[in-house]
């Protein structure tokens, strides 16, 4: 079921939570919401949820608006960052709840909500959890509880606020493949919120980077890595160096009063200068990480760093030492006028 | 690292003499202010034996007063049962404007002297009182007659069951109503199968509490009963009838039913009080 956004406004207090919020779900897409705290994120998940009301605008689920309608009439799966299971059921209890509470008249018989329940668990692979209270699980296996829960209803949408925050990376990573892979299978419309940059860009279809109630950029997750919209998106997404027209003219003087953004994997160093525009810098620091080298320079006189990633082949063809006295060009960098940011 | 964690262990350690004396302190003082003057109600109200025991407790009037009690006790408790439930659910689960008032309000009777709360019923509804023309002339009689008891031990025992479940209710958060409500759950549902299991340890307790201080109130009571034998005399103020009348056998029996209601309130308490442990829940 696709979802439309139309102009949506909210406020709490005197704190403006979204701030003209237009944006289009496909059918079927999994999409991200990505943002640093307090970007409007969870709200504007919580009012495509019905557990909060927008002040003005629209929201049109299939075309059609279903602001007046509340959360239960939704038909929306939502799964919460500290899963919210329900502490005094069985597991097979909570998937159940959302069977049992139906009205009469649609209510299964006892035999069949038992073979959709261990349907749904075996779907997440904890079957053999049923019988056990929410309170014995880990943190990984309740949240899958709570996604097989939220899936029990058969939900046109699927929304999920924060679902791996409260996990260790371990899990995190594990759960963020299990998720897209049962996304392929399932292909229910699904929004979910998080901070984490990586998990934004390796499990969604979609990217929405949000900052101060405000859509920054809306993309594939190449697009918003590759092409940032805005500086804050720049920033957020990936590590950038700022170089300001002030302190280094040529890269960014066609704009007068501006700043390039440059990635740090998009910088080449020389030990000769490569033309003109070329900056003379000192290496600081060289620090080898996994696969990539991270060396950090300054400008003669200045006491902002560079940060420059190379990739470890590069690096050992040409290797550098603290101290050395080096020149830096990039390959590729982005003007924003300073007022833009 | 290890000497030092055992130094320090000895350190938070007083020596004998002093573990001894301020355990010696606390027994003699538990034993003369709670056990002394329980172990003395029962010595009096069995000085002159069994019969006379019995007889004071079969006598009509001291059998009015019992009964009064407990409907006082019986309609203030299932008020503040579903007063205190509402309101503590309204304040966890809810924002809306003038909340804090609410909490604030009630506190009130916590706050008030009883003898005051059973003055203010006085004045609102007595012979002289705001509204005692128009109740007179409705021939309606709060004041000195059993309504006003229970109204009075209504509003003294206010506080017990929503003073109990607010922390316990926002400590629970409402993400468990919120994921309930997004399953398709009503109102009614999310309250019976999902607020209503998770406070229950915490709820009986307030139950408990509540009752036991609905039984033994005095003061509000005392103010607003105007004392007439068989009538609207409670279990307390019988105490003291019988007492200034200097007829002591009498006096403690009734009160060793109190005392007796006081420790069974205590046993079931602290079962319950296990038994929420046990569960996880946390009540306070």
């Amino acid at each position: 079921m696709s979802i439309t956004i139309q102009n949506l406004n909210k406020q709490f207090g005197t704190y403006k939570a979204l701030d003209n919020i237009n944006l289009e779900v496909n059918s079927g897409e999994l999409l991200a919401l990505l943002g640093p705290s307090g970007c409007g994120k969870t709200s504007l998940l919580r009012i495509i949820g019905g557990m909060e009301l927008a002040d003005s605008g629209s929201l049109l689920f299939h075309g059609e608006d279903i602001q007046q309608r509340d959360a239960r009439e939704r038909n929306v799966g939502f799964v919460f960052q500290h899963y919210a299971l329900f502490r005094h059921m069985t597991v097979f209890e909570n998937v159940a709840f959302g069977l049992r509470v139906k009205p009469k008249k649609e209510r299964h018989n006892e035999a069949e909500i038992k073979r959709r329940v261990h349907e749904l668990l075996n779907l997440v692979q904890l079957d053999f959890l049923a019988d056990r209270y929410p309170s014995q699980l880990s943190g990984g296996q309740r949240q899958r509880i709570a996604l097989a829960r939220a899936l029990a209803v058969e939900p046109k949408i699927l929304l999920l606020d924060e679902p791996f925050g409260a996990l260790d990376a371990q899990v995190r990573k594990e759960l963020r493949r299990w998720l897209r892979r049962l996304h392929n299978d399932l292909h229910i419309t699904s929004i979910f919120v998080t901070h984490d940059q990586e998990e934004a860009l390796e499990v969604a279809d979609r990217v929405v980077v949000m900052n101060k109630g405000k859509i920054e950029q809306v993309g594939t997750p190449d697009e918003v890595y590759a092409t940032p919209a805005t500086p804050f998106v720049y920033q957020f997404i990936g590590n950038v160096n700022l170089f300001h027209s002030r302190d280094h003219a040529p890269w960014s003087d066609e704009h007068g009063d501006a700043v390039a953004y440059v990635r740090p994997h998009d910088i080449d160093i020389s030990r000769v200068a490569q033309d003109e525009t070329a900056l003379a810098v000192e290496v600081k620091l060289v620090r080898a990480i996994g696969s990539i080298v991270r060396v950090e320079v300054a400008a003669d006189g200045s006491s902002e760093f560079i940060e420059i990633e190379l990739s470890r082949e590069r690096f050992d063809s040409s290797p550098l030492l603290e101290g050395d006295k080096v020149f830096i060009r990039p390959r590729q960098f982005r003007v924003f006028e300073a007022e833009a940011i | 690292m290890s000497a030092q964690h055992i130094k320090r262990r000895i350190s938070t350690q007083e020596s004998p003499l002093v573990t001894v004396t301020l355990i010696a302190i606390a027994l003699v003082f538990m034993a003369l202010f709670l056990v002394l003057p329980l172990v003395t109600v029962f010595i009096e109200a069995f000085a002159k034996g069994w019969d006379l025991y019995w007889t004071a407790l079969k006598e009509p009037v001291a059998w009015e007063a019992i009964k009064l009690t407990f409907i006082a006790a019986g309609i203030a408790v299932p008020a503040n049962l579903v007063f205190g439930v509402s309101a503590a659910w309204a304040i966890a689960k809810f924002d809306f404007k003038g909340k804090s008032l609410l909490i604030t309000l009630i506190d009130l009777p916590f706050a008030v002297s009883p003898v005051v709360s059973g003055l203010v019923f006085v004045l609102l509804f007595g012979a002289q009182g705001w509204f005692g023309h128009w109740l007179q002339a409705h021939d309606i009689r709060l004041i000195f007659a059993v309504p006003g008891i229970v109204l009075a031990t209504i509003f003294v025992t206010f506080p017990f069951i929503a003073r109990q479940l607010i922390p316990l209710m926002q400590a629970q958060g409402k993400e468990e109503e919120e994921a309930a409500v997004s399953l398709g759950a009503s109102g009614w549902q999310t309250f019976w199968r999902v607020t209503l299991p998770n406070i229950k340890w915490g709820l009986l307790y307030g139950v408990i509490l509540c009752n036991a201080r609905a039984m033994g109130e005095f003061g509000a009571v005392s103010v607003v009963s105007g004392h007439i034998r068989g009538l609207t005399n409670t279990m307390p103020l019988h105490v003291e009838i019988l007492y200034n009348e200097y007829n002591f056998v009498a006096a403690f029996s009734v009160a060793s039913l109190l005392a007796l209601l006081a420790v069974v309130t205590l046993i079931v308490k602290s079962t319950v009080e296990w038994q929420a442990k046990r569960s996880g829940d946390i009540l306070h």
